[in-house]
């Protein structure tokens, strides 16, 4: 038994009371409800994270796009698909885990788990099958070194981010960014069967955006973290702090985004793209700088936040629409 | 006549509703993974997968 589940499987009890609904323990019961067999498809689903799939995918296509030679269509197709399950296996995991610190966040206290509408050992199961299948499912289609890389991933996600860093310093997310930033890796080394800088450039690309993205949203939900005695930057360090931190990841990134296109991999579509997002993106860190009180805080809190994800998906989705559309150009070079 | 009440586990019309469709879910997934794993067969190995080993 993994260590932890105990705690979980009595967090679970505790919100099946609250739901009415009796574990099959005390099956002499003539009518015993389990919540183990309650969920549909859906909230399966819901367990991947689709929408952190959704970016996984997204980095992961743009790290085989920029990758050295070619795979077949179909070669390729499957290894997304192995890299974008495994993603939501370590989601689900994460979920698993976390049930009993989501439940006390608003803003997660109505996922599958802690919601009570999946049992944390189907979270469990569910997550180390969709691992395992996953990993190996890339083995045999793409090669070792991505399926190493993913089954690395997943074990960043969830054992060194989710059970040791999130509770444990304010770095965490920093850190665990780690986890976020590979899939671009594990893709490249899908097609090419090797780590090239180019994907290392989007690997630091993604490292170092994590930090403003996720204590943009921190600063607003201080209150959910410290309920759940999260120890984000905000709470631990305080807010402003947390403020002069993303202005300063943000003054990192603006330029990073350029390494792409400064090492060949980006066309000048994208170099253009990256120069405007960057600006905004300072402005907006800036203006997160400044206004640290009242309700326009934390309106430009969120619209950082949100900015951070248009960034990455406009970035990213032009690395793969050069490359897929033709569109590759190097302008003055 | 005295009718003996059900034991064990009942489950609800919604959980028999969601236990219909998890297992359609699968059935899809099992499908479709057959027919993938199928199609990287042959493009992996290629049309000679066919012919008998000599």
């Amino acid at each position: 038994m993994i260590e932890g589940a105990g705690a979980a499987d009595g967090m679970k009890r505790q919100n099946w009371d609250g739901m009415s609904l009796v574990g099959h323990e005390s099956s002499e019961a003539s009518a015993v409800v389990s919540a183990e067999y309650a969920a549909g498809p859906k909230e399966f689903v819901s367990l991947l994270k689709p929408r952190v799939m959704s970016l996984v995918v997204l980095t992961a296509l743009a790290g085989m796009t920029i990758a050295p030679g070619s795979v077949h269509p179909v070669v390729g197709f499957a290894s997304l698909l192995a890299i974008a399950v495994g993603a939501g296996a370590a989601g689900a995991l994460n979920m698993w885990w976390d049930a009993d610190i989501d439940v006390l966040m608003a803003r997660t206290r109505l996922r599958a788990v802690p919601s009570g509408a999946i049992a944390p050992n189907e979270a469990l199961y569910f997550g180390l099958f969709l691992a395992g299948f996953s990993v190996l499912v890339l083995a045999v289609v793409a090669n070792f070194l991505a399926a190493a890389l993913l089954a690395f991933t997943i074990f960043f996600y969830v054992v060194i981010y989710t059970m040791w860093l999130k509770r444990s310093t304010p770095q965490n997310i920093v850190i665990g960014g780690a986890a976020g930033a590979l899939p671009p890796v594990v893709g490249c080394a899908a097609v090419s069967g090797s780590l090239t800088l180019d994907s290392l450039w989007l690997f630091a690309l993604i490292f170092i955006w994590t930090p403003p993205h996720f204590w943009a949203l921190a600063l607003v939900k201080s209150g959910d973290y410290a309920r759940a005695g999260v120890p984000m930057m905000p709470n631990v360090k305080g807010a402003d702090r947390t403020r002069l931190e993303i202005l300063v990841y943000s003054a990192l990134l603006a330029p990073l985004g350029l390494a792409p296109w400064l090492s060949g991999a980006a066309g000048s579509l994208y170099a253009a793209a990256a120069i405007v997002l960057g600006a905004a993106l300072l402005v907006l860190a800036a203006r997160v700088y400044r206004v640290r009180t009242g309700p326009e805080a934390n309106k430009t809190a969120m619209r950082l936040f949100a900015f951070t994800i248009l960034y990455l998906f406009v970035l990213f989705g032009l690395l793969v629409v050069e490359r897929g559309l033709g569109l590759f150009t190097r302008w003055g070079l | 006549m005295e009718t003996t009440p059900r034991a064990g586990i009942v489950l609800t019309p919604q959980q028999l509703r969601n236990r219909r469709l998890r297992n359609l879910a699968i059935g899809l997934a099992v499908a479709f993974l057959a027919v993938l794993f199928y199609v990287i067969t042959i493009v992996k190995v290629g049309p000679g997968v066919f012919k008998p080993m000599t």
